[in-house]
């Protein structure tokens, strides 16, 4: 069986975050995404590669990027994620 | 301790604008700390007022919150009276170097053991966007809607050339870079200033063409140009470009030591004049 690859939790605090924009512009793995009213969401948790660029650029320390436990890791697969 | 340690999260969210430069030197500020392990009981953060200003109702460590322009005043008392603080100036390019240039020069000269961490966003945040004396000449500003007559100080080569021991610029692009150049300043037993070229969307930004927070971070990212790399670059190239890293400083003995040697002098009663060693 194949190694199975790293999984990250993105975090976004939203009561911190003021929907600059900064993360959805930057990250390199085009995790996050700008909704309907342009407010920031994570819409692609599962490509995050744990750089950890947005956590340091976001201006409002609204973002954590942890790696996954094991558990949390397996959950993501089952659900297709 | 985590960076995290050192935030006081009862005061968060953060009062700056959406996009504001200011939480980005914060957190990487917060970084350092940690990373350098320090305790929060023999660390003193000073400010002065402007937005940056501000920056000590986050921090959990002590703090001084002073008056416009004297940040580096105040933590020069402090650490001149109890040398084995950590002293931190945090302000503005107004704080620091417009109506607080006097002290930049001087707290330089005296290589006194603080850490100024200015956020040069080119003009003054709090008070509207007026242009600030780092304000590039013909940039617009709340007071100069044709462009800036004047030029802005380059304000690492200012302190270098007034004595300071370190001088280095980073962006709030360069996160990381930042992050280490103040992990290396607070180290510095002399004065060391990081200058970090930083994001005012709502007046800088607005006022010149760039209000977006994701495309002012676009600019400093291309603006900004390695210190090595910048030495190469022809003059015509150097245009609206600028050097990070660490740009300077002089291993001269900070304040303290020499001060140290001065009283001790005066406390073994040895006359009226003193060596205290010579500068250079
Ligand atoms: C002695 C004095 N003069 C003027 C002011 C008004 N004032 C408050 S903040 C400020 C400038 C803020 O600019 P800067 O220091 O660059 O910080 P920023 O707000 O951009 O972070 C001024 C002029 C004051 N509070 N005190
Ligand atoms: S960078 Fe931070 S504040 Fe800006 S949109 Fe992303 S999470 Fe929100
Ligand atoms: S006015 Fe400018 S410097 Fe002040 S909080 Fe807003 S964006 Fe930041």
């Amino acid at each position: 069986m194949a190694k199975a690859k790293k999984r990250f939790r993105v975090t976004l605090n939203r009561a911190w975050c003021k929907d600059c924009g900064i993360c959805v512009a930057f990250c390199p793995a085009k995790v996050f995404e700008a909704g309907e009213r342009g407010e920031a969401l994570v819409a692609r948790e599962e490509d995050c590669t744990g750089c950890q660029s947005c956590v340091l650029r976001c201006p409002d320390l609204a973002l954590e990027v942890e790696e996954a436990t094991p558990s949390q890791a397996a959950e993501a697969v089952t659900h297709g994620g | 301790m985590k960076a995290r340690d050192y935030l006081i999260e009862e005061a968060m969210p953060l009062f700056w604008c959406r996009g504001c430069g200011n939480g980005i030197i914060l957190h990487a500020l917060l970084r350092a700390l940690a990373r350098l392990g320090k305790s929060r009981e023999e660390t003193v953060v000073v400010t002065g007022i402007g937005c940056f200003g501000k920056a000590d109702d986050y921090i959990r460590t002590h703090s001084i919150h002073g008056t416009h322009g004297r940040a580096l005043a105040i933590a020069t008392g402090v650490k001149a009276v109890n040398p084995g603080l950590t002293v931190l100036a945090l302000m503005g390019d107004g704080d620091c170097a417009t109506i607080g240039g006097n002290h930049l020069i001087h707290a330089a000269r005296r290589n006194i053991g603080v850490t100024a961490v200015v956020a040069n966003n080119l003009n003054y945040g709090m008070t509207g966007g007026q242009f600030s004396a780092t304000t590039p000449q013909g940039a617009r500003s709340s007071t100069s809607s044709f462009g800036n007559p004047e030029s802005g100080f380059d304000l690492c080569r200012l302190a270098g050339a007034a004595g300071a021991a370190l001088v280095a610029r980073a962006t709030v692009y360069h996160a990381a870079l930042l992050e280490s150049l103040l992990v290396e300043a607070i180290s510095c037993p002399g004065f060391s200033l990081v200058e970090v070229m930083s994001s005012c969307p709502v007046y800088y930004g607005r006022y010149n063409g760039i209000p977006d927070p994701a495309a002012m971070m676009r600019w400093w990212q291309e603006s900004a140009v390695p210190a090595s790399r910048y030495a190469e670059l022809a003059p015509e190239e150097k245009q609206g470009r600028f050097p990070i890293g660490r740009l300077g400083g002089s291993d001269r003995p900070a304040f303290s030591e020499r001060y140290a040697r001065v009283q001790e002098a005066a406390q073994a009663g040895a006359g009226r004049w003193i060596q205290a060693g010579t500068d250079r």
